[in-house]
């Protein structure tokens, strides 16, 4: 009896310790391979459709509002942007790459000037089908955007079905923007 | 009696001295308090460890201005409250409500204690107990051996 309990006040804090420090490789593991992220927050607006909302163009894009985005003809991302946000400057070569692949991209640009706005897609490229402004920022704060850039997909049924806070990158696109195109298309 | 009207006619003035305006909303006092109590209850979700009143992201002072309006208009703190949960989710409040996500955390003090609790018990029970005193034959055995 004295042998195992002798046995139990070495192996239980050893145990402890072990799955302590399995537990914290793996999350360091999986976010050092961009799987996980403890800043990210789920988006209430998915299995949503977004609230309403209605914004006027900018820079020779037609605006739209809520309505135009309830029954999409096929999936389609909105992308929140600004031209004074740096992340978004980095974003802007992989949204050219999606535009071209032909999946429809709505810009909404967040709390921008129009000169800025038409300065930033002459340079960088212009991959949005429509682009709307959100010059107060209101609307943003309706939809839970906590910054820019963020993008949400969504399916023909206008239900959001994804939200990426930051800027996409290959691995997002790859592995998790492929798989939903492949289910809601 | 003229004293007496304008006094009378500056009672109003009284009123606005309390007014406070606090990111570009004018409220009073009381209202002003009850706003930084909800404030302080909200996570700003740009500087994720500050409150939405303690942060100076420009998020957080939109917030701010969203609050207060809604206070001066007479909603209940709850139903602010509700209005930031349903943009950003529960992540919003600092404070987590007890629901299927978080009843680990609020019980792992419980939990913790029922271990502890069930691990003395079994130290306890498993303890060999002590051997009886001997008898009078024993202890005159036992003089008997040592020479005494």
């Amino acid at each position: 009896m004295d042998g195992l309990r002798r046995r139990l006040l070495f192996g239980a804090p050893l145990a402890v310790a072990g799955l302590g420090g399995a537990g914290f490789y793996t999350i360091l593991r999986r976010m050092q391979d961009n799987h996980y992220d403890p800043h990210a927050l789920p988006s209430p607006l998915i299995g949503q459709r977004p609230p309403a909302f209605s914004l006027p163009g900018m820079a020779g894009g037609s605006g739209f509002s809520n309505t135009d985005i309830m029954a999409p003809p096929r999936p389609m991302l909105v992308n929140w942007f600004a031209s004074w946000c740096i992340p978004c400057l980095e974003e802007a070569p992989m949204l050219m790459q999606i535009a071209k692949t032909g999946l429809p991209i709505w810009g909404i640009a967040y709390e921008d000037k129009p000169d800025a706005v038409s300065n930033f897609l002459a340079t960088n490229g212009n991959p949005y089908t429509r682009l709307a402004a959100d010059s107060s920022g209101l609307t943003a704060i309706n939809w839970g955007v906590y910054g820019v850039p963020e993008t949400y997909f969504i399916d023909t049924g206008g239900i959001v079905r994804s939200r990426w806070a930051g800027a996409l990158t290959d691995q997002i696109v790859a592995e998790e923007l492929q798989p939903l195109l492949a289910r809601y298309s | 009696m003229r004293r007496l009207w304008l006094i009378l006619a500056l009672l109003p003035t009284l009123a606005f001295a309390q007014m406070v305006t606090r990111d570009g909303v004018t409220l009073t006092a009381p209202q002003e308090q009850r706003a930084e109590a909800i404030g302080d209850q909200l996570r700003c979700l740009v500087c994720q460890n500050e409150s939405i009143e303690g942060s100076s992201a420009t998020l957080a002072k939109q917030l701010r201005v969203i609050i207060r309006q809604h206070v001066v208009a007479g909603e209940s703190s709850k139903a602010i409250i509700a209005y930031m949960v349903q943009r950003y989710g529960i992540f919003v409040l600092l404070k987590p409500p007890f629901m299927r996500l978080t009843w680990l955390l609020y019980a792992s003090p419980f939990l913790a204690l029922g271990f502890g609790g069930l691990a003395a018990w079994l130290a306890r029970r498993s303890r060999v107990a002590p051997p009886a005193p001997l008898n009078s034959a024993e202890s005159a055995r036992l003089d008997e051996l040592l020479g005494r």
